[in-house]
């Protein structure tokens, strides 16, 4: 033996508590240098923890961290950047007043005279860097005019500007559309051929065969294996995550054309028209139809006139033109609010759950009545009845499988993944009668992938008519009885269930003929 | 009556400006404060703190730029507790803010008691020595008031002010953690550093406005910011956290009362009292225009706590 491996990155038996919850347990991470290495785990399974811990923004109650061979403390972000250590955060962490380039020197700022900041140099910096990694970025733009991939590139410029080796990505992926998805590869690809080191956190398994060279698994704050990319398949890592056997694919029995031909209408939208809130014509005559216990789907890149439809549907927005039939009645749209389509039995799961979905800074028990707190079951004449939100919301939680199972906790403690059960739980334990749903699992792992999509299908079988809007195509080939693609606010098609696949939705999406 | 009308203009350009001086500097303060996140309505209490510190400082040593010297630092003193209570103890800022005002006005009416033997007002001092400016000086009426040196440091500060914004890296790291602390946190900036600064920075700011108010009267008298320092956090808002706009909105209001006064002094057959609503009509109609374009940073009274 001459030489031992070198890791890049050696976290061993680090633990970290919350209050009387463990985030990480025991955990240990290698990471060979030069190598792309996932680390993969349920929603909650403690990886940002852990990653925060490596970025010294936490400090561990117990573990030890070696950088390149050193043992080493972190206090603070400013010492893992000291050590050439970069993260792009699972939610990012951008000034959005401020311009590309100052985001990206900001708190290593190039200096003229002695006082002033180098603005040309600066941008100069940022320009260099942004040709020889190919991240297509303007550096003068405003940060809150960017997509969210181009937010996402940003993330990274600001991490190679400080010379980072060891590049921490924190679910990337979970918020880029394919295309960008596939633009992003190629960035990873090119920053590993650099020599540089990359952690990449993703709960696409796909992703983790096609990019990484070995995994790291995490289930409940501990770590729970370590094996080479070569020898894993999709199955391997999920069983692994999960502890259990995952199916990718829910059964269902797809509504046949009879079957939709004999049931009574949901929803009918007829020649809808409206503008976005950047005034732009978002509808530009939307019609559709949906049957009582069907799943419709619409496929589509973002800002296709998705977005409009729900506000719609849902009373947050009024057409231009057009009729809306829902449950047998025609909305009156000078007199309809969100709260009268939330009574006739509509419900909601919003893409954006902190936006839309969820107050998080009120209680996971507090959440899970959000809308539903006049109902005669959790409230008096004058006060909320906690007593028996209190009772609701355990079950709730336990038949939804949130975790940690502790409904006092602030929604905002939990993982991405148990937030959106949250969201998931209060609306299909309404039994509404149409539920609209966008973007249900996105950044969410694979067991609770399957389990929200058993419930959607669950809730369907009931009777429920769904309207399912997703930029994930197999999530919608996969749950839908008809396919609809939306394509500059108009449906440029409507399939039944496998009649479709995902190239010709794919070509349907981007304007081209079927 | 060309005459007449000559000094009108002129008396009302020096009351302008006499009027705008304090607003303007404790908008600069509010604006630096709530750039990094910090509310600050303690400007109030902190112009009057300003104020005595200078007159105590003149009057005990004699010399007027060392009152001015004794007014920034009592200012900054007295900043420091509101960035305390709000930075490290993340108390509710505007709870602090009313604290440290209803704080001034004892602290103030104690020390008058103490050291002037009154409760109404402080001994005369004399103002600073004239700095003449070529020609300015000699224009009747206003060259009495544009040889202040203060004014000419206060000019100065407005472009300091801004330029320290938006041209320095402090300038970028403040607005930073005034936006998105957490992200400024992540790339190794102090985000109770910055905050800290920008809160003290406002505390002198605002006592000079205080000093200007005392060296303009000569004495201390009780209470005498007057809200000022709320009239200053409106220009803050209408200059949309900008230090150059704040200081325009801040003219503006200045030039609102003076016109108040001047119509008064020449009597305009109008009741007093609709004179006296003239700059808050003004105020209240320019506001109404503009709210809905300003905003405030994102972080603005959001205290910040490390995990
Ligand atoms: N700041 C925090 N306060 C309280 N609990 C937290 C905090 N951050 C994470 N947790 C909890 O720690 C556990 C691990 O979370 P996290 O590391 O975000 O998981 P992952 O990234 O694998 O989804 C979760 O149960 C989460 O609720
Ligand atoms: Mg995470």
């Amino acid at each position: 033996m001459e030489t031992t491996e070198t890791f890049a990155i050696e976290l061993s038996g680090v633990t970290k508590r919350f209050g009387g919850i463990y985030a990480n347990k025991d955990a240990s991470l290698k990471v060979r240098k030069g190598e792309i290495h996932a680390l993969v785990g349920e929603n909650g399974a403690g990886k940002s923890t852990l990653m925060k811990i490596l970025y010294g923004m936490y400090r561990p109650d117990a573990g030890e961290i070696k950088v390149n061979g050193r043992a080493v403390t972190l206090k603070s972000p400013k010492d893992a950047i000291d050590l050439r250590i970069g993260m792009v955060h699972q939610y990012f962490m951008l000034v959005k007043t401020l311009t590309v380039a100052e985001n990206v020197v900001l708190g290593e700022e190039p200096v003229k005279n002695g006082f002033s900041m180098d603005y040309a140099g600066a941008r100069e910096e940022t320009r260099r860097l942004i040709e020889k990694f190919n991240l297509l970025l303007d550096p003068d733009a405003l940060v809150s005019n960017l997509s969210v991939g181009e937010e996402q590139r940003l993330e990274i410029l600001k991490i190679l500007y400080r010379k980072a080796d060891i590049l921490i990505l924190d679910e990337p992926t979970a918020v880029l559309t394919p295309q960008e998805i596939k633009y992003f590869f190629d960035i990873i690809r090119k920053l590993s051929s650099e020599g540089k080191t990359v952690v990449l956190i993703t709960h696409k398994l796909k992703e983790v065969l096609a990019l990484s060279g070995s995994v790291t698994v995490m289930r409940q704050g501990a770590t729970v294996a370590r094996v080479e990319t070569a020898g894993a398949t999709e199955s391997s890592l999920a069983q692994l995550m999960v502890g259990r056997p995952v199916v990718f694919q829910v059964e269902r029995a797809p509504r046949t054309k009879e079957e939709l031909e004999k049931s009574d209408t949901a929803l009918s939208v007829r020649e809808l028209k409206a503008m976005s809130a950047k005034g732009h014509a978002a509808l530009n005559g939307l019609s559709l139809e949906i049957k009582k216990g069907e799943i419709f789907g619409i496929a589509g890149v973002e800002g296709n006139g998705q977005s409009e439809l729900i506000e719609i549907l849902t009373g947050l927005k009024r057409p231009v033109s057009g009729s809306v039939v829902m449950l047998g009645k025609d909305i009156d749209f000078s007199r309809n609010s969100p709260r009268r389509m939330f009574d006739s039995g509509i419900a909601h799961i919003p893409e954006d759950r902190h936006k839309k979905g969820l107050v998080l800074d009120y209680s996971v028990a507090e959440n899970l009545i959000l809308g539903r707190h006049r109902e005669p079951a959790f409230s008096t004449m004058t006060a909320i009845d906690f007593k028996s939100v209190a009772a609701f919301s355990a079950k709730a939680a336990g038949d939804y499988g949130i975790y940690p199972p502790r409904t006092d906790l602030r929604a905002g403690a939990l993982s991405g993944g148990n937030q959106q059960k949250i969201v998931v739980a209060r609306e299909l334990s309404r039994e509404p009668r149409l539920l609209i749903v966008s973007q249900p699992t996105r950044g969410v792992d694979v067991g609770a992938i399957e389990f929200i999509h058993k419930k959607i299908i669950e809730t369907r079988d009931l009777g429920c008519a769904v309207l399912l809007i997703s930029a994930e195509l197999s999530e919608i080939l996969s749950l839908s009885d008809r396919v609809g693609v939306i394509y500059r606010g108009q449906l440029a098609g409507v399939f039944g269930a496998g009649e479709v696949g995902e190239e010709q939705l794919g070509l349907l999406m981007m304007g081209g003929k079927a | 009556m060309n005459e007449f009308l000559q000094i009108f203009t002129l008396a009302l350009l020096g009351t302008t400006i006499r009027i705008s001086i304090p607003y303007i500097l404790a908008a600069l303060g509010a604006t630096v404060s709530e750039l990094g996140g910090v509310v600050n309505i303690g400007l109030e209490g902190l112009i009057l703190i300003g104020a005595f510190c200078s007159v105590l400082g003149n009057h005990l040593t004699g010399n007027p730029w060392l009152g001015v010297l004794c007014a920034v630092a009592g200012g900054m003193l007295f900043a420091e507790l509101h960035a305390v209570v709000c930075i490290k103890f993340r108390a509710n800022q505007i709870i602090s803010g009313l604290a440290l005002n209803i704080m001034a006005v004892g602290v103030t009416k104690f020390f008058l008691k103490y050291f002037f033997h009154s409760s109404s007002n402080s001994g005369r001092i004399s103002g600073l020595p004239r700095w003449d400016i070529p020609f300015l000086s000699g224009v009747p009426v206003l060259g009495d008031i544009v040889s202040n040196p203060l004014i000419l440091i206060t000019l100065l500060l407005i472009f300091a002010v801004f330029y320290t914004v938006y041209k320095t890296p402090f300038g970028l790291r403040l607005r930073a953690v005034g936006e998105n602390p957490e992200a400024a946190d992540t790339l190794g900036v102090n985000v109770y550093k910055m905050r800290y600064a920008g809160v003290l920075i406002s505390g002198a700011l605002a006592a000079l406005g205080g000093v200007w108010l005392a060296y303009d009267q000569h004495q201390f008298t009780d209470g005498m910011s007057g809200g000022r320092g709320y009239i200053a956090l409106t220009a803050m808002i209408f200059g949309k956290w900008n230090p150059l706009l704040a200081a325009l909105a801040s003219l503006f209001f200045g030039f609102a009362e003076a016109i108040q006064i001047q119509l008064q002094t020449i009597g305009v057959d109008l009741p007093v009292q609709f004179i006296q609503m003239i700059p808050y009509v003004l105020t209240i109609v320019v506001l109404a225009g503009s709210f809905s374009k300003s905003t405030a940073p994102s972080a603005d009274g959001v205290p910040y706590e490390k995990q």
